[in-house]
């Protein structure tokens, strides 16, 4: 099937802005949207700059904007877009060069957290014990892939720079509420202050956005009301 | 130009890289470079597990563990690594837990522990359950947790950076990287003690494969060249037999290890006619092999190149819990619901078996008789320790690169208190340099996406689960064809900002050493083994072949060397499951 590319294009090297370019690909109906986007840049226009890695869904270097939503191109198949597909960077950021954003201020986020456990010496020779209940609490937390979709797609990341953003709350989460944990405090108190979770206004665009399907909304509650409770269970 | 000066440089930041940072922050100055971000890496994709005879949910022995990892790996493997190996993954398991790594539990609270191919108790009596997991993303959870400590702390992380280079003195001591910063294009210098190449493997040679775009085996190629540093082992490559059909998207063999089966067009679960002890859990490379023989013979989908894994006999409870990913896969990709429909599946080129040769510290050696070379070092699948001989089982790679990942640190952080700061060659930069200048420097010229896919397409094809003398023959040929068109190849973006046209031509460069030696090795060994299979040369032949190789690059051609197999315990006997 033939398919009209709409990609936004912009290199600061050259470009005094943005411009959406067109192209034209033949694509089969099974391809991803990663496919597509290598048949342009190899077939047509070599200066097309996107990230890549492992095409699965698993890395999280592809996350940009197709048709308005933010998506892995690796994820989405062509067969749901029809013949016409637009393709922007995530908003929020700013463009080191088409689908290319600068993920310096998505990583200070995510390591102002101490995303790292927190906890008194291990057993010698032995795990913790930790039993499968409490595993499950904070199971969906794990599966973030730090793609930046989630926190692109909240509108409070477009105002303003002094939000932490809902995937640096995910990778809070998966500590506070790891039983073997003992760092809630210091991952709360950060979340406390004015760039910390109060600012989230419940718009679940970021629930919307994950593409592993994390209840990042439901989440960044729970945090809240560890916060309100000063209680984590 | 920028230079830097530091103890130690770790080229890749995946599992082996992490884990030998982690041994030395703090107490050296180093540096870890990746062309991605590092939690980006490929052990991330790993899914089924990593194995330790921790005998928590029944009876295990490490011994029991390294039999098998010597079996399955065809008894080419050095039996003083595989021991190594199966002792220290039981302290490197317990060393992720404490870590933070959210292993999925027992009941009693413990690391909860599954079946996987090729592992067995007893010495090959019975399946046994000895890969600890986390859900079906264990590789993830490993990533993420190295990574954490990583920030814990405070690696000095030289994201998006991608090797254009590696330094020795003239006299063959390792002493620097040279590296592109990607967002700028600007040339940097990583002058140190000791360098550690952790860049994984090169997949992406073939059409068909579970491997990340970067896959492209950049730091294994890159000292080759150089004719310092051989290959070892280059002609065993592992064809996992569960890629998604014509994606080769891994579905673990956990899948198998939860109870799935394979089944041909007649419906017949194959396996146990080839394996009637081990049936779908034989390893990896005997059950590509029942694959392809299965569609030779007719028996494939619709008379078509796959089969199906079956898992719709499996508690839905059980496919949610386990295997979510693996299933989420089949239905983002084929539109197929697991619980209820056969998945189509094929082999997919998975893992190098062969690469750097090093000792059970991490150390590159140069020769047969282990001499290292100073200051050089690699872990994960950019080595060859060697632990998996002509044969990875399910699950050692995990435990390859947090043990031996974890060796080469500790030895890296000895050597660089003991060790004098090198002087870098004069102009260090120079061979860099020219390598991008020449692709930048052609208007008109080949396509490099063509030669990618057209060694893809022939490498599935001649250097795949089963080879011969002939296609090999052809395929150094094509190679060769290739080699030429490639040093006319021209790129359109001649930018310096994040320039991806210019670091894929120079990955295909990579991609084509590393083909190039893996066919040769496939030519010379003239025997089938683990992973290499010879349709003109069907049996094992321990006589003249109970050997590694060591592929000497020089511009004449490539030279092979046999180093001997270290046998401790095992002695080698035929292969049955």
């Amino acid at each position: 099937m033939e398919v009209t590319f709409r990609i936004k294009r912009f290199n600061p090297e050259i470009d005094t802005k943005a411009a959406y370019k067109e192209y034209v690909v033949d694509v089969e109906p099974t391809d991803r949207v990663l496919d597509a986007l290598f048949r342009i840049k190899w077939y047509q226009d070599g200066s097309l700059t996107f990230r890549r890695s492992c095409a699965h869904g698993i890395c999280g270097s592809d996350a940009m904007r197709i048709n308005g939503r933010n998506r892995l191109a690796c994820k989405e198949l062509m067969l749901d877009y029809g013949n016409k597909i637009t393709i922007e960077p995530l908003l929020g950021y700013q463009v080191v060069k088409d689908l290319v954003i600068d993920m310096t201020r998505f990583f200070d986020a995510y390591k102002s957290v101490s995303p790292f456990l927190i906890a008194d010496e291990a057993p010698v020779n032995r795990e913790r014990l930790q039993s499968p209940a409490d595993r499950d609490r904070f199971e969906d937390t794990t599966k973030c892939i730090l793609c930046a979709a989630c926190t692109t797609a909240c509108p409070i990341t477009w105002t303003t720079d002094q939000f932490v953003g809902p995937a640096a709350i995910v990778n809070a989460h998966r500590f506070i509420f790891d039983s073997r944990d003992q760092g809630a405090g210091i991952r709360l108190k950060v979340l406390n202050e004015r760039s910390g979770v109060w600012r989230c206004r419940t718009v679940f665009n970021c629930t919307e956005a994950c593409p592993r399907d994390i209840e990042i909304t439901k989440a960044i509650e729970e945090v809240k009301r560890a916060l309100l409770f000063d209680k984590v269970s | 130009m920028a230079y830097h000066r530091f103890d130690a440089v770790i080229v890749g930041a995946g599992g082996a890289g992490l884990m030998a940072a982690i041994q030395m922050a703090g107490q050296a100055n180093i540096a870890v470079v990746s062309k991605l971000y590092p939690p980006r890496s490929h052990t991330g994709a790993a899914q089924g597990g990593i194995s330790a005879a921790l005998g928590n949910t029944e009876e295990d022995h490490w011994e029991w563990h390294m039999f098998d990892t010597v079996k399955g790996g065809d008894y080419l493997v050095d039996q003083d690594a595989a021991e190594v190996l199966a002792r220290e993954a039981v302290d490197a398991v317990l060393e992720l837990e404490h870590m933070g790594l959210p292993f999925n539990r027992t009941p009693e609270g413990k690391i909860d522990q599954r079946r996987f191919g090729g592992h067995t108790r007893n010495f090959g009596e019975a399946p046994v359950r000895r890969a600890c997991f986390a859900a079906d993303r264990t590789g993830h959870m490993i990533i993420q947790t190295l990574y954490q400590q990583g920030i814990k702390h405070k690696v000095n992380f030289f994201d998006e950076h991608h090797l254009l280079d590696v330094l020795f003195t003239e006299d063959g001591q390792a002493c620097g990287v040279v590296t592109i910063d990607i967002a700028t294009g600007e040339i940097h210098v990583l002058h140190a003690k000791a360098i550690m190449i952790a860049t994984g493997g090169y997949g992406r040679a073939w059409s068909v494969t579970s491997n990340a775009h970067a896959g492209t085996g950049d730091g294994v190629a890159i000292p080759w060249r150089k004719g310092i540093v051989p290959l070892m082992d280059m002609e065993f490559y592992q064809f996992h037999p569960t890629g998604l059909y014509k994606l080769g998207v891994l579905l673990s063999e956990a899948a198998r290890g939860e109870g799935g089966i394979l089944r041909n067009s007649t419906g017949e679960a194959f396996c146990e006619r080839y394996a009637p002890t081990l049936k779908d859990l034989a390893p990896r490379d005997m059950v590509s092999r029942f694959i392809y023989e299965e569609v030779r013979e007719g028996r494939g989908i619709d008379g078509k190149d796959y089969v199906h894994l079956d898992l719709t006999h499996l508690p839905p409870e059980v496919i949610d819990a386990k295997l979510p990913d693996v299933t989420d896969f089949a239905r983002t990709y084929l539109r197929v619901e697991p619980k209820t429909e056969p998945v189509p599946i094929q082999p997919t080129a998975h893992y190098a078996m062969g690469g750097l040769p090093t000792d059970v510290d991490g150390r590159v050696i140069k020769d047969r008789d282990a001499n290292p070379i100073p200051g050089f070092y690699s872990a994960g699948e950019s080595a060859c320790v060697s632990v998996h001989g002509a044969n990875r089982l399910g699950t050692n790679s995990l435990v390859d690169l947090v043990v031996f990942g974890r060796r080469a640190g500790k030895h890296m952080l000895n050597y660089v208190r003991e060790a004098d700061l090198q002087p870098l060659p004069a102009n260090p930069e120079d061979v860099a340099r020219a390598a991008v200048s020449d692709l930048l420097s052609r208007d008109k010229g080949e396509n490099a996406a063509d030669i990618r896919s057209e060694l893809q397409v022939m490498m599935m094809e001649k250097v795949g689960v089963v080879r011969t003398e002939t296609g090999l023959k052809e395929a150094l040929a094509e190679i060769g064809d290739l080699k030429s068109r490639y040093a006319n190849v021209a790129i359109q973006d001649k930018g310096k900002r994040f320039n991806t046209d210019l670091l894929e031509a120079h990955e295909l460069g990579c991609l084509l050493d590393c083909a190039e030696a893996t066919a040769f090795g496939a030519l010379m060994r003239t025997e089938s083994r683990g992973g290499h299979y010879r349709s003109d040369f069907e049996a094992r032949d321990d006589v003249n072949w109970l050997a590694h190789t060591l592929a000497y690059y020089s511009p004449n051609g490539i030279e092979i060397d046999k180093k001997p197999v270290t046998i401790t315990k095992f002695e080698p006997k035929e292969r049955k499951y």
